[in-house]
């Protein structure tokens, strides 16, 4: 769904390696989860808890919490609002079918 | 900025002189200012970067940079007022969530997974705006972001959407993202407007007061945009209702009215974008009165010219007070900074106004366009108090339909809260509240007052458990 830009200030920037409902991802450091997620090509992040239909994120600023995702055991984080660092295991609602 | 008391929170006993909520244009300037006349003041924001929404991550983007050159001169000049932030003794603590405020001044402020709980003299709320909500068929749909979304993260990862791209809404930041995309590689499939036309002779009385001072300067720029716009290449429908998003698990196309018509368009991402309106939580946490804006169709803090609100203590700057842009955001910072000085016993009334003068002229400077924008783009009713199934609620997914039978029956907006779930998700209201205001107050035959919108209530963010569990 979403590339990087060519030619980009954040080329600059290293690489961080996190995982995402078990397989590896490669991010750039200053990444947020959410922005990671989506460039590895994640569509859904979360189910809604009342109709079970798939989310995923739609304001990216910390406002919608449609991108919550549990993030190193922790679940209901916003995606959005957190940076990712190396070896960060996150589960998504496809990774994690039981939960909300 | 000092780095030892960033390490050393400011806890236990010490009372700031003040803090300051938000590291947008106004926030930074506010805390600046109060650092430069001896303040010992905290400046904290959710994000990891000072800059705030359209000034986000600028210290990462070099300039003549690729990045640089699609995100415009109007972006980079931010890196001014981050630089002055910098080099002054303020406090800085990123990644920083206010999750509590109260009188007194007493906040709770979570980082790196520690609630932090800090009193101050002074509270200036910079927390910003959001965008309005566009709650159209189908914009629950993976896919489906705002304008405001796409430009975030191209600003902080150079991301480019790499599936055809529909926009729809209106605005000048609406086509301001459209064209970063464009430039940024993006295969803009359409834009469509739904600003009307009507509204061209409906906002010619404020023309002429924005043809003065600042006022040319933003005109200059909004027809440049329309102009590029234009020449872009990007299919634009003008004049366009009945918005709605097509798709099962994720968005394919969007379907919409056009002159009569009934038109498709496939799209792998939809961008939507009706303007920006103050963000409610903090302020409506903190007690303060919340006024309606008729011209902006928002609610915004009841606030003095110094921005102070009806709670002691407590200052609110830039959009968070009422859209007026990042540059009127950092002149009211600034005067924010002014009054809390003053309210401190450091400045005397007199000096506070002597020093007040250029930044208060400055501020009428680029407030002039203002009026011309708000009637411009005002929104539609459809996208305010939206029709049927349209889910309002995304997080319990209430529709407007049950919200409007119940408001119907003469019930306000915390009593359909609490009878559909409504504004009860993790958003606490964020994304329904606009629109449930609008609905009660409709149903009543008046505009909308600001107790028709939720009560809002602590915690503002959700807060671990564990963490909670260690602050008691
Ligand atoms: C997504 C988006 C993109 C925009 N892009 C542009 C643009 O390109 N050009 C333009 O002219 N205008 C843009 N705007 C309009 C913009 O609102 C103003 O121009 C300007 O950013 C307002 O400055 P401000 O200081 O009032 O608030 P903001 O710049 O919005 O800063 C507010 C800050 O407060 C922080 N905050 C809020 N609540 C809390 C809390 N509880 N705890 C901790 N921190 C908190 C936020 O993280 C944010 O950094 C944009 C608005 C949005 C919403």
């Amino acid at each position: 769904m979403f590339g990087r830009l060519s030619g980009d200030d954040g080329e600059a920037s290293g690489r961080v390696e996190i995982r995402v409902d078990g397989r590896p991802v490669a991010a750039r450091a200053g990444d947020s989860v959410a922005g990671a997620l989506l460039a590895a090509g994640v569509r859904r992040f979360r189910r809604s808890p009342v109709t079970g239909a798939p989310r995923a994120p739609y304001c990216m600023m910390g406002i919608c919490f449609e991108c919550l995702v549990t993030i190193d055991g922790q679940p209901g984080r916003q995606a959005c609002m957190i940076a990712v660092a190396p070896g960060m295991d996150v589960r998504t609602a496809e990774g994690d079918p039981d939960r909300d | 900025m000092t780095e030892k008391s960033a390490a050393t929170p400011p806890e236990g006993n010490r009372i700031l002189d003040a803090i300051v909520v938000g590291a947008g244009p106004a926030g930074l300037a506010a805390a600046t200012l109060l650092a430069r006349h001896g303040q010992d003041v905290l400046l904290l924001d959710e994000a990891a970067e000072p800059g705030g929404q359209i000034y986000r991550a600028v210290e990462l983007t070099a300039p003549g940079s690729r990045r640089a050159a699609i995100l415009g001169a109007d972006y980079l000049r931010g890196a001014d007022l981050v630089g002055h932030f910098r080099a002054s003794s303020a406090t800085y603590w990123p990644a920083a969530v206010l999750w509590h405020a109260a009188p007194g001044i007493e906040v709770l402020a979570s980082r790196a997974g520690t609630t932090h709980p800090l009193r101050a003299a002074a509270l200036v709320l910079a927390t910003g705006a959001i965008e309005r909500p566009v709650p159209v068929p189908g914009w629950t749909l993976p896919g489906v972001m705002t304008a405001g979304a796409l430009q975030i993260l191209l600003k902080s990862g150079g991301l480019v959407a790499d599936v055809p791209l529909v926009f729809a809404g209106s605005g000048p930041l609406l086509h301001l993202v459209a064209l970063q995309c464009r430039a940024a590689g993006a295969r803009v499939a359409a834009l469509l407007d739904t600003a009307r036309p009507g509204h061209l002779v409906g906002a010619l009385p404020a023309l002429p007061r924005a043809l003065a001072g600042a006022g040319p300067g933003y005109l200059a720029r909004g027809l440049v945009q329309i102009l590029r716009l234009g020449r872009s290449g990007i299919p634009i429908h003008r004049r366009v209702e009945a918005l709605e998003i097509l798709g099962e698990d994720a968005a394919r196309a969007v379907r919409f009215r056009v002159g009569g018509a009934t038109r498709e368009v496939a799209a792998g991402l939809v961008a939507l974008h009706e303007g920006v309106i103050p963000g409610q939580n903090p302020a409506r946490l903190l007690g303060c009165a919340m006024v309606w804006d008729e011209g902006q169709v928002a609610f915004r803090p009841q606030a003095d010219a110094w921005g102070a609100t009806s709670v002691a203590g407590v200052w609110v700057a830039g959009d968070a007070g009422g859209i007026v842009g990042a540059r009127a955001a950092e002149h009211q910072g600034r005067l924010a900074a002014l009054d809390v000085l003053r309210a401190a016993g450091r400045l005397e009334a007199a000096g506070r106004d002597r020093l007040a003068a250029g930044e208060r002229r400055a501020l009428a400077d680029h407030l002039r366009i203002r009026g011309l924008l708000d009637r411009l783009y005002r929104p539609a009713d459809a996208v305010r108090r939206p029709a049927g199934d349209t889910v309002l609620c995304r997080c319990e997914a209430v529709t407007a339909g049950a919200v409007r039978a119940l408001a119907a029956e003469g019930l306000g907006a915390n009593q359909i809260k609490a009878a559909l779930r409504c504004g009860m998700g993790p958003c606490q209201g964020r994304l329904c509240g606009p629109a449930v205001a609008e609905i009660v107050a409709a149903a009543r035959g008046r505009a909308p007052e600001g107790p028709d919108h939720y009560t809002i209530r602590p915690p503002l963010k959700p807060v671990p458990l564990g963490e909670l569990a260690r602050l008691a």
